[in-house]
């Protein structure tokens, strides 16, 4: 036998399930009074840095079915490439956001600003991006993709550089529809189906 | 120099399968091809962190965080503590817990549960806490009943508590479901049943923890929780090109 080793293994993930928001956002599923307000209703207070933006889309099952229950998570450093806690950051980016499908139209909005580039661990620098994690019923790990954007140039980015089916690079890249508006929409499932990541 | 390098990639036969024609609702919500995987980057091993300041005196108190009359929630009182460590066994201090489940009824307060079972005027079902500088946590709660849900002809899900763990970096997000020891429809569940990896499995079911019930009080439930490590060589730098 060879030496043991004390390593333990990560616990299972399970679905968020259908009443995610009463856990993460209670406020946003009629629960009031509990907490003050829900955490991550913003990542931005007034005040910070860079161009203002607002991203919106679908969280689109393999049906073409827009999902209504769907929560979404996103990260990002400041305008400079900063994040919060490190030395110069903006005070007024916390970075985080939870933001839900609308229940009728399964429309999300997250506003923010454009983050700054951010180096990968070789140093190379990432092209501006926002991470994303997106939990719901019937997903049962957590999604982690990301949004980068039209208008940047994201021909050297080493992430997008490593997917090999260059048509879908297109399904990580926020489209330009007005200034400082994009859109992006999550395909979980089929055509046009979003690169996620193992990262 | 020891460096904290990048997050342990993610073993994904210790977890679910994505898509489980037995839990219907993930045929059409699950990826079809397969993951990117890459080393993670800073946009993954950062992540938010939250103060003592967001929270609350009743946060983690779910008998009598939404108690409307000062009265406590209806149902059996129980304690679930537990510790949370990474995979190389260290603890994750200061990180947020989050919890959510049904009242002992069976039934959720939300718009879209509308279960015969009655709503329990002082009991919502969220709490929160931070763990402290071991990772441990503590809730006060009542123990959640079984309720049926749509999926097969009569299907039933095995009392739970759903969690939702931070960690330090956004990489380590992690949602899950604890289970209570000798819940028969654990084993009868579609859900659970997902997890292929038996021990895996197993240790989403949280045993009765005796010595830390209080007499004339609660009962307890232990539930620890291991999050995804971050390794830490000599060599974590890398030159570009290598
Ligand atoms: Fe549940």
């Amino acid at each position: 036998m060879p030496q043991h080793l004390s390593n333990l293994t990560e616990t299972a993930s399970q679905t968020g399930g259908p009443y995610v928001h009463i856990g993460c956002i209670p406020s946003f599923a009629g629960i009031e009074g509990v907490y003050p307000q829900d955490l991550g209703l913003s990542p931005i207070q007034p005040g910070a840095l860079g161009q203002q933006i607002t991203i919106t889309g679908q969280v689109i099952d393999g049906t073409g079915w827009a999902l209504r229950d769907a929560l979404i998570e996103s990260w990002q450093p400041d305008s400079a490439g900063r994040f919060a806690g490190q030395p110069g950051a903006d005070p007024a980016v916390s970075g985080f956001c939870r933001f839900a499908a609308d229940k009728d139209s399964g429309e999300f909005c997250l506003t923010t600003v454009k983050p700054g580039a951010v180096p990968a661990r070789t140093g190379q620098m990432q092209a501006p991006h926002i991470s994303l994690w997106i939990a719901a019923r019937g997903i049962n790990v957590g999604l982690h993709t990301r949004i980068y954007f039209e208008d940047e140039d994201n021909s050297a980015d080493p992430l997008l550089a490593r997917i090999e089916q260059r048509n879908r690079v297109s399904t990580l890249i926020a489209r330009k529809t007005g200034e400082g508006a994009y859109r992006f929409d999550i395909r979980l499932q089929g055509e046009g189906e979003t690169v996620f990541l193992d990262i | 120099m020891t460096d904290l390098g990048p997050l342990v990639p993610r073993q994904r036969d210790m977890h679910p399968v994505p898509y489980d024609p037995d839990y219907k609702t993930s045929v059409p919500r699950s990826p079809k091809w397969p993951l990117l995987s890459m080393e993670s980057t800073p946009s993954e091993e950062t992540g938010p962190r939250f103060g003592h300041g967001v929270i609350g005196p009743l946060d983690n108190n779910l008998m009598l965080n939404f108690a409307t009359d000062g009265s406590p929630a209806i149902g059996e009182r129980i304690l679930v503590h537990g510790q949370v460590l990474d995979e190389f066994a260290r603890p994750v201090p200061n990180t947020l817990i989050e919890i959510w489940q049904a009242n002992a009824g069976g039934r959720y307060r939300h718009i879209k549960d509308t279960y015969l079972a009655p709503l329990d005027p002082n009991f919502g079902g969220c709490g929160r806490t931070l763990t402290d500088d071991q990772g441990r946590y503590q809730f006060l709660t009542i123990r959640p009943g079984a309720y049926p849900w749509p999926n097969r002809g009569n299907e039933w899900r095995p009392m739970h508590i759903h969690f939702s763990v931070f960690g330090h970096s956004f990489g380590q997000r992690l949602i899950t479901q604890m289970y209570f020891e000798g819940d028969p429809l654990i084993a009868r569940c579609p859900i659970a049943a997902t997890i292929k990896n038996r021990s895996q499995l197993d240790r989403l079911v949280a045993p009765l923890d005796m010595p830390m019930a209080r007499p004339l009080d609660f009962l307890a439930y232990k539930f620890d929780i291991v999050l995804r490590g971050r390794r830490q060589t000599m060599f974590e730098n890398r030159l570009e090109g290598l």
